[in-house]
């Protein structure tokens, strides 16, 4: 019991409802120079966007509730954890530590992303993915249309199904898909799925906590046959 | 940018706040759009053989006991005009177009902001919170209503460039994105017969729209139809009489969210919007996917 209060104690609560987002944000970005409290958990963000947004400390912020725009942005070694829906952006840019969503997402989540790992327990909508450059990110659901466009590295695992127009113009990014993909996009292609991507899969999977056979995932990556230009392919253009 | 928001009661408490609720959402939406505001709001619909028009007149000293007289020796029965700001709205015993007719024959200097049985659309320039304030849009009740935060990009901030827009009786349409092909698409509607006031873009999708169920397509089929003819960005929510819908360009560049609770159905730009609504935080909520109609209807009483 003592135990578990001094535990409830150290969590510092934030209500959005009477603090302005800008005080939020500051003390968290004061945690990059000064230590504080580790656990924070965030109540009536309403929507708001930028929340948690440009974090650089390796704490815990739980949100309850559903979130605006380009939350958890830019984060680095932080744990951000919302206990609901995200809206356009969640986790862009995201540098390391991880990004965790219950609920589903909206439009380009994990976007340029450099590293770290976004996990999305249910759906993400269009561009999930786009031009990701190092993050890891496993969708529980299935992901929209243009995902995963111009993605450089990193890998985007989807337990459901992918919509229209996958990994177009890819790079170096795999691309492990459970369910249907509704299109391929220019340039990718279905992979062989070897040992060494059913380990990848199942290490995603344990690290984002879902309960999937990496066995029943398909590969898809870069033909390459956009990296240099190719006299047969003018017509695409 | 612009922000949208839509909300559709289905609950008789939800009906008797409607106005309320709406200007909280609009207000949510003051970011997206500071130039104007605009609501569309179903009430009160005119008894039958009747139609309801809502004016707007420029000048703040408008007589609208002249423009009550003037109707009143047109169609024998006319009552007192609703006054709300620039803004007044008639009950005329006439067919909505005959008295639109005469508003555009004898008073060119007003604008038909909307005519029909049910709908009332009240805009101007400016804030929502001012807009809502000016208006008094807590005081609305209704069965469903569809608002609008403008933040102008392709003409002018003016009272009749605010949305929403109506090209039909009772159909009304609010708009989040722009259209590239609007001029062509506004003179081969015109050849149609379709009237426009403005060279705003949106206006041609609400004609469009107009056209199609002028020409029998059920409300869902005219919207299927804006996914062929129409070129440029949207996320629409569209009024009728006796239902709302929402339809997202296949691109889907523009955000749209939509919740539900036993009580209302809401959709807006952002969530923020519909965080102010009660019982918002258990709504399912879900955002709409590209190119696919989204419509409720309710029994118009």
């Amino acid at each position: 019991m003592a135990v578990a209060e001094r535990e409830h104690a150290a969590v510092e609560v934030v209500d959005l409802a009477t603090t302005s987002l800008r005080d939020l944000n500051r003390r968290l970005h004061e945690l990059a120079e000064t230590p504080g409290p580790s656990h924070w958990r965030i109540v009536n963000p309403s929507g708001a966007h930028a929340v948690a947004c440009g974090l650089d400390a390796d704490v815990e912020v739980e949100i309850d509730g559903h979130v605006g725009y380009y939350c958890a942005g830019m984060n680095k070694l932080a744990t951000v954890r919302v206990h609901g829906n995200a809206s356009t952006g969640i986790a862009e840019n995201l540098m390391s530590g991880r990004v965790e969503v219950d609920g589903n997402v909206s439009q380009s989540a994990g976007a340029t992303g450099r590293g770290g790992l976004l996990v999305v327990r249910g759906n993400a909508s269009s561009r999930c993915g786009i031009s990701m450059k190092g993050i890891d990110i496993v969708v529980g659901g299935s992901v929209g249309h243009m995902s995963a466009f111009m993605a450089q590295t990193g890998c985007l695992v989807v337990c459901g199904d992918a919509g229209e127009a996958l990994g177009d113009s890819i790079y170096e990014a795999r691309l492990y898909v459970r369910g249907s993909v509704a299109s391929l996009g220019a340039d990718c292609v279905e992979k062989e799925l070897t040992d060494e991507h059913t380990a990848r899969v199942r290490g995603l999977l344990d690290a984002a906590g879902i309960d999937a056979d990496p066995a029943d995932f398909r590969r898809y990556g870069s033909a390459r046959r956009l990296y240099n230009f190719h006299i047969d392919n003018a017509g695409a253009y | 940018m612009c922000g949208i928001v839509g909300l559709f009661a289905k609950s008789p408490e939800i009906e008797e706040r409607l106005g309320e609720h709406l200007g909280a959402m609009l207000v949510q939406m003051s970011s997206r759009g500071p130039d104007s505001a605009g609501v569309a709001i179903y009430r009160d619909p005119a008894p039958s053989g009747s139609s309801k028009l809502t004016l707007y007149s420029a000048d703040p000293h408008e007589r609208w006991g002249a423009v009550r007289d003037g109707l009143c020796d047109a169609f024998a029965v006319c009552a007192e005009p609703a006054v709300r700001a620039s803004h007044a709205v008639f009950v005329i015993d006439a067919d909505a177009s005959d008295a639109d007719r005469w508003v555009r024959d004898h008073r060119p200097d007003l604008r038909v902001m909307s005519a029909g049985r049910v709908i009332e659309i009240y805009k101007d320039t400016g804030l929502p919170e001012e807009f809502s304030r000016a208006f008094q849009l807590e005081d609305f009740k209704g069965t469903h209503a569809l608002g609008h935060t403008r933040m102008a990009t392709e003409s002018r901030v003016t009272t009749e460039g605010s949305h929403p827009f109506s090209t039909g009786y009772d159909l009304c349409l609010v708009h989040n994105g722009s259209l590239s092909n609007h001029n062509r698409l506004r003179e081969s509607l015109r050849r149609e017969g379709v009237e426009f006031q403005t060279e705003n873009d949106t206006e041609v999708a609400a004609g469009y729209l107009a056209w199609r169920l002028r020409e029998g397509a059920s409300l869902e089929r005219a919207l299927e139809g804006c996914l062929d003819d129409l070129d440029g960005f949207y996320t629409f929510a569209v009024g009728t009489a006796d239902g709302f819908a929402v339809l997202r360009d296949p691109i889907a560049c523009k955000p749209a969210v939509l919740a539900e609770t036993d009580d209302w159905v809401a959709m807006s730009s952002e969530w923020r919007a519909i965080a102010v609504l009660p019982g918002a935080t258990d709504a399912a909520a879900w955002e709409p996917e590209p190119g696919v109609v989204y419509a409720w209807e309710k029994t118009l009483v």
